[in-house]
């Protein structure tokens, strides 16, 4: 059995009235998730069953109205915002839909950024992001800006920014979501090769051949978790 | 790699960064013209009245210097009494009189400013070309010195010689207190207005032909031999001869602050609100700024950095506009001052050297170390905000946006 990286329990996100509209919303009810090291989880469901909202409790920058999220053994709701940044910094990597690349920066520059935070050397960031770069098929387009990228390209740097940190956790909110269909395949084996490689993830998608490609496909519904299923078990793992 | 992406958040959008630079230059310009004017003429004041070392004046009791006709009788006497004073130094006096040359040839007459000094002591003007003229009254004609204007005006060289009177009858054409005169020096008058055409003349000269009788000056220029001690000769002077009013620098500091305070609220409010205009410039730019880039700050926070470095980077964009419209707003505010200086230095009765506007770099540098730091100061607000907003939030509306 490999190491528990996020633990969710009983987990209920309720939006207050000024949050969202004349009255609160409970986006997440009950939901209970526990993710090992190395798996590849798609959560996968309608608009609006609460499956960002859930990516946004297990990465830290949302905290549960009620229940408890454990990253890497660490109870999120204890933590203040400096802590909760330092802990998203250190132990989770994101990939939006939208890329979110800073425009003025090079793809190089965009993947040094969570590294410079974490106050890596100059050199050694360079390095690395170049080496990212590389690993995700952009070795020789690491001194382009965003605008200079096509759009799978965009997210392949995304996904690189992600990876900079030595994340325990990557997670993914529609990553295809943005790209058309061939380049989403692209997206998707590399989704593939990050987890081979040992990376954990997390992807939440409409998307049904990414959904495939995991290992283990949770279905919501209104708030709630209908379907927990392993469809291709990690090898060395007995559930 | 902040400071790299406040630089990379100005360049962004070039036009509108030079705009707000230009903006804030502007206002910094103003404001350290403000500073310039209020302190410039209490300055210029201050360095006119002390130039040739005489911080006392005395003139008639109840007068100040040249306010009114009033002048001082049995002048030698005073003189030699107040020059007795143990914490007095040099006394000079002059005498003040408008007189008229007659032009030789037409009978014409224009008139010309006439001083009577003391050339041996006097503190009213420097000379340029030429010779001093030397105290002696005897001399025939007058030895005298005289300003560019006095000789554009007069048509006249050094050398030439001047036919001057202390009154004119302009339908008669007759003259009274006449006396020919001989220009050796050209000098300038340091408490006279720039177009003014003056000649200075020995004491006794001017003397000789003033309407109130002899041995009248208008005032005394007073020296006193311990700096440290002016408002104790001030006293002194003002005991021993009651019919005259002694004023020191310091007083008539006191006088022309009182004077100028019209001048120096006006600065302020004027400073004030440039200062005013420049933090709001900056908050208007980096809010309009920070809004644009709401989605990328969330996604910052989303991947872990600090609320700090998002404050820090977004207050870097303030400060570098705000630094960078100092520098522009210093060459600026200076070259602004030299104009107004130019066209204000016709203002009538005002002496060549009075300068309404002077660059005092302590006044300079503190106010536009002010304007920098409001608009550091302004990029704070929507920095903390933008730092603050809630992450997921932001992220799920900038989305759906």
């Amino acid at each position: 059995m490999t190491a528990v990286v996020l633990d969710a329990e009983q987990v209920e996100r309720t939006y207050a009235q000024a949050e969202r509209g004349a009255r609160g919303v409970t986006a997440v009810r009950g939901v209970s998730l526990r993710v090992h090291a190395g798996e590849y989880v798609a959560l996968v469901g309608p608009s609006g069953c609460g499956k960002s909202t859930m990516l946004n409790l297990l990465g830290a920058i949302d905290v549960p109205t009620a229940g408890r999220v454990l990253l890497d053994g660490i109870d999120v709701r204890t933590l203040g915002d400096r802590e909760a940044t330092r802990l998203r910094l250190e132990r989770v990597g994101f990939v939006f839909q939208r890329f979110y690349l800073m425009p003025t920066l090079t793809a190089a520059e965009n993947v040094e950024l969570p590294m410079a935070e974490a106050g890596v050397a100059r050199r050694e960031r360079a390095s690395r992001a170049r080496e990212l770069l590389g690993y995700v098929g952009l070795g020789d387009r690491a001194d382009h800006r965003p605008a200079q990228l096509s759009g799978g390209e965009q997210q392949r740097v995304a996904i690189a920014r992600a990876l900079a940190n030595r994340p325990a956790l990557v997670l993914a909110d529609e990553p295809t979501g943005e790209l058309d269909a061939a380049t989403g395949d692209d997206i998707i084996a590399l989704f593939e090769r990050l987890n081979a490689d040992g990376t954990t993830l997390v992807v939440v998608t409409h998307d049904e051949r990414l959904a495939t490609a995991a290992r283990r496909v949770v279905h919501m519904k209104d708030g709630r978790i209908v379907d927990d299923r392993v469809v291709r078990p990690l090898l060395g793992r007995t559930a | 790699m902040w400071p790299e992406l406040a630089r990379a958040a100005l360049t962004r959008h070039p036009l509108r960064t030079w705009l707000a630079v230009l903006g804030v230059a502007v206002s910094a310009a103003l404001l350290l013209d403000m500073v310039m004017l209020a302190t410039g003429m209490r300055d210029s004041f201050a360095e006119l009245y002390l130039k040739k070392g005489f911080p006392l004046r005395v003139a008639p009791k109840g007068t100040l210097p040249f306010d009114t006709e009033a002048t001082i009788g049995g002048a030698s006497a005073l003189r030699a009494e107040i020059e007795g004073g143990a914490l007095i130094g040099r006394v000079s006096p002059v005498l003040g009189l408008t007189l008229h040359h007659i032009e030789a040839r037409t009978a014409a007459a224009s008139t010309v400013l006439g001083f009577g000094l003391d050339p041996r002591v006097q503190g009213d003007y420097e000379l340029v070309t030429g010779t001093d003229m030397d105290a002696s009254p005897a001399a025939s004609p007058v030895r005298v010195v005289v300003n560019a204007p006095l000789l554009t005006r007069l048509g006249k060289r050094v050398g030439d010689t001047l036919t001057l009177a202390a009154a004119y009858d302009p339908q008669l054409r007759t003259t009274r207190g006449r006396l020919v005169a001989r220009v050796v020096g050209e000098v300038r008058f340091l408490y006279t207005p720039p177009a003014s055409p003056v000649v200075a003349m020995p004491l006794a000269a001017l003397q000789g032909v003033h309407p109130g009788g002899p041995d009248r000056v208008s005032l005394f220029m007073v020296e006193a031999r311990d700096t440290s001690r002016v408002e104790e000769a001030r006293a002194w002077i003002e005991r021993t001869a009651p019919r005259v009013s002694a004023i020191s620098t310091t007083t008539a500091m006191v006088q022309v602050e009182q004077r100028l305070s019209y001048f120096r609220q006006l600065a302020f409010i004027l400073g004030s609100i440039s200062l005013a205009i420049g933090f709001l410039l900056v908050t208007t730019l980096v809010t309009v700024s920070v809004n644009e880039r709401i989605g990328e700050i969330a996604v910052l926070r989303a991947i872990g950095v600090s609320k700090r470095h998002v404050v820090q980077q977004i207050v870097t964009e303030g400060a570098v506009l705000s630094i960078a419209g100092a520098i522009g707003g210093l060459a600026l505010g200076l070259a602004t001052a030299r104009v107004l200086n130019r066209i204000l230095s016709d203002f009538p009765g005002l002496p060549a050297a009075f300068d309404f506007f002077r660059f005092e770099p302590r006044a300079a540098w503190v106010s536009l170390g002010l304007l920098m730091l409001a608009g550091i100061a302004a990029g704070v607000y929507p920095a903390w905000r933008a730092a603050s907003l809630p992450v997921a939030q932001t992220l799920r509306e900038e989305a759906v946006g």
